[in-house]
């Protein structure tokens, strides 16, 4: 399946990647070996399968409804970029 | 003293637990040992030395302690599990910084158990590749020979141990990453069923795929550290609530009578190497030689395999590697001056290469219009091939392969993307369909004089049983020797 680099600066764009335009020219053309590879699912009749998701059933685990405070507001800060102590700081929105 | 780290976990627990060697002998003789080797095998992005030292120092001064079966043994954690106050980078520019507040389960069961981590292991990019190449700090080299690679992506964690930098490493395999560095390195490497150890703390790739194992110098210390680890986890969904056996109870059998041991035609034909085919067929020979009958059958979905792991690994990993976005951790660009090019910026300076082609890949799978020809399809083929293993369960208790078609390549040995996914075709089936599945080694290949692993696969859960097996297997073959450094 031949992909151009114009449809992988879309997919990047929507992964929040940016990428020159050599990249993009050297992506596009793995990507397209690779899905044309990948293609090969197709020689296979799936019609009337379940698709598995997952080799085990996800349990939705609930704790006790009990107030708890397992991390500090530190702790979950400390690794922040920029924060003011109280909260996580980003650049405007608009 | 001085050769402590020749020795097997096994082996230093119990010289730990008599008291013959103290626990900061064992830290120092590794750190060492990291000291002369690491500059020619780059298999630690940290080394732990002062830290793990005092912790040493400080147990000692209690003594070792029964009811700690890894009391005062050193070991090394794969750089994507959680370690608290440790830098934990997963191999990326985007984490290079960050340090968790928290462990990984598996990693507060081991120091429960009384094991000192002593450093973070190299790894390919977030468990991206199987060479240990895609670091974003350095290329980890194979102790056999350092011009070849140690494999990937646990290569850190595989070349920490065959260089007798520690006595086991923790790895995690999404589609091989345990058992390929294990064949590269001449060891022991588990991955056992999807859900058997808990991944919480466990910086995910392909969730549905991920598992941690241990990776060592034999069965018995493997076994040792699953023992450890095992066991169900509420805070891991994913994590599958069924007792645990006695993994070290199963092992000590004399033979392998009654045993049947599966040779799927797929993995025995055309472009298994010659020098890894010799030395697999005269493991299955002893095999035999040990009681073992052999079971010819087909696993006739493999050749699709490679398709369908690497669709639902990349859709997978384009959703999990979302989290990162330059606002609660991870790197972040300076000059951005408004909030979705902090997020683009922050991401396309932070990962590497393989990384960002498989986010493209896997968001791509996952768009619109393409969802049911690739994503969805891929689920679907994944439940035939679990149905495919079911079947063959019915006539096998144990399946046997290679783990890879040949020994470790060399590190210029370029290979495209596609290439290199297409070296996991005997390994990525157990991830998908979430059996336990090992590598042991079984010699050494004659031309090249690399490693040799063969695989061992199992149903769900018999973990106990492949270890028993391996075990006796390794009894009887040739001591796998240290790697010569």
């Amino acid at each position: 399946m031949k992909i151009s680099p114009e449809e992988v600066a879309k997919v990047a764009k929507l992964s929040r990647l940016d990428l020159p335009q050599d990249k993009l020219e050297l992506f596009a053309g793995q990507l397209g070996d690779i899905l044309d590879y990948m293609d090969k699912l197709g020689e296979l009749d799936t019609e009337s399968v379940e698709p598995m998701y997952s080799p085990v059933k996800h349990t939705t685990v609930l704790r006790k409804d009990e107030v708890k405070k397992e991390y500090t507001r530190d702790d979950v800060l400390s690794n922040a970029p920029e924060q003011d102590g109280q909260f996580f700081i980003v650049p405007r929105i608009v | 003293m001085s050769e402590l780290y020749t020795k097997t976990l096994t082996e230093i627990a119990e010289q730990l637990q008599s008291g013959a060697v103290t626990s900061a002998e064992a830290v120092k003789n590794c750190l060492g040992r990291i000291e002369t080797t690491e500059p020619q095998v780059k298999a630690l992005i940290t080394v732990l030395g002062e830290d793990a030292l005092k912790q040493a120092e400080a147990m000692d001064a209690d003594g070792p302690d029964a009811s700690r079966p890894l009391w005062g043994v050193p070991i090394v954690l794969k750089d994507l599990l959680a370690a608290k106050g440790t830098k934990t980078t997963c191999a990326s520019k985007i984490l290079e910084n960050f340090v968790p507040f928290y462990d990984a389960t598996a990693v507060v069961k081991l120091k429960e158990a009384g094991a000192i981590i002593i450093g973070k292991a190299n790894m390919d990019e977030f468990a991206m590749g199987s060479t240990t190449e895609n670091s974003a700090f350095m290329t980890t080299r194979n102790p056999w020979d350092n011009e070849r690679v140690p494999g990937g992506s646990s290569g850190g964690s595989g070349a920490t141990v065959a260089a007798g930098q520690c006595f086991g490493a923790l790895g995690t395999d999404t589609g091989g990453s345990i058992r390929t560095p294990a064949s590269f390195c001449g060891i022991v490497g588990l991955k056992p069923t999807y859900g058997r150890i808990s991944r919480f703390g466990l910086i995910a790739y392909g969730s549905s795929l991920d598992q941690i194992g241990p990776m060592a110098r034999s069965v018995e210390d493997a076994a040792r550290m699953l023992q450890v680890m095992a066991g169900y986890d509420p805070k891991d969904s994913t994590s599958v609530d069924v007792d645990v056996p006695d993994y070290l109870a199963a092992l000590g059998r004399e033979n392998l009578d009654g045993v049947k041991i599966g040779l799927p035609k797929e993995y025995w034909g055309e472009g298994l190497d010659e020098e890894v085919e010799v030395a697999l067929k005269a493991a299955i020979a002893k095999a035999e030689q040990l009681g073992a009958t052999m079971v010819p059958l087909s696993l006739s979905l493999t050749d699709y395999a490679i398709a369908t792991y690497y669709i639902i690994a990349m859709a997978e990993a384009s959703s999990n590697l979302s989290r990162f976005d330059g606002v609660r951790f991870g790197h972040r660009n300076k000059d951005a001056e408004e909030l979705i090019d902090m997020y683009t910026s922050s991401r396309t300076e932070g990962f590497g290469d393989e990384v960002q082609r498989r986010i493209i890949m896997g968001t791509y799978v996952l768009s619109s219009g393409y969802y049911d020809a690739y994503y969805n399809k891929a689920a679907k083929v994944r439940r035939l091939l679990r149905e495919d293993f079911e079947k063959a369960f019915e006539q096998c208790d144990l399946i046997a392969g290679p783990v890879l078609p040949t020994v470790a390549p060399k590190v210029e040995d370029e290979m495209t993307p596609l290439q290199m996914y297409l070296i996991d075709i005997f390994t990525v089936s157990a991830n998908l369909a979430g059996i336990p599945g090992m590598s042991l080694p079984v010699g050494l290949g004659k031309d090249s004089g690399m490693p040799v692993g063969l695989q061992l696969m199992g149903p769900a859960f018999s973990e106990a049983d492949m270890l028993s097996v391996a075990e006796c297997l390794e009894k009887n073959l040739e001591p796998m020797p240290l790697a010569q450094l």
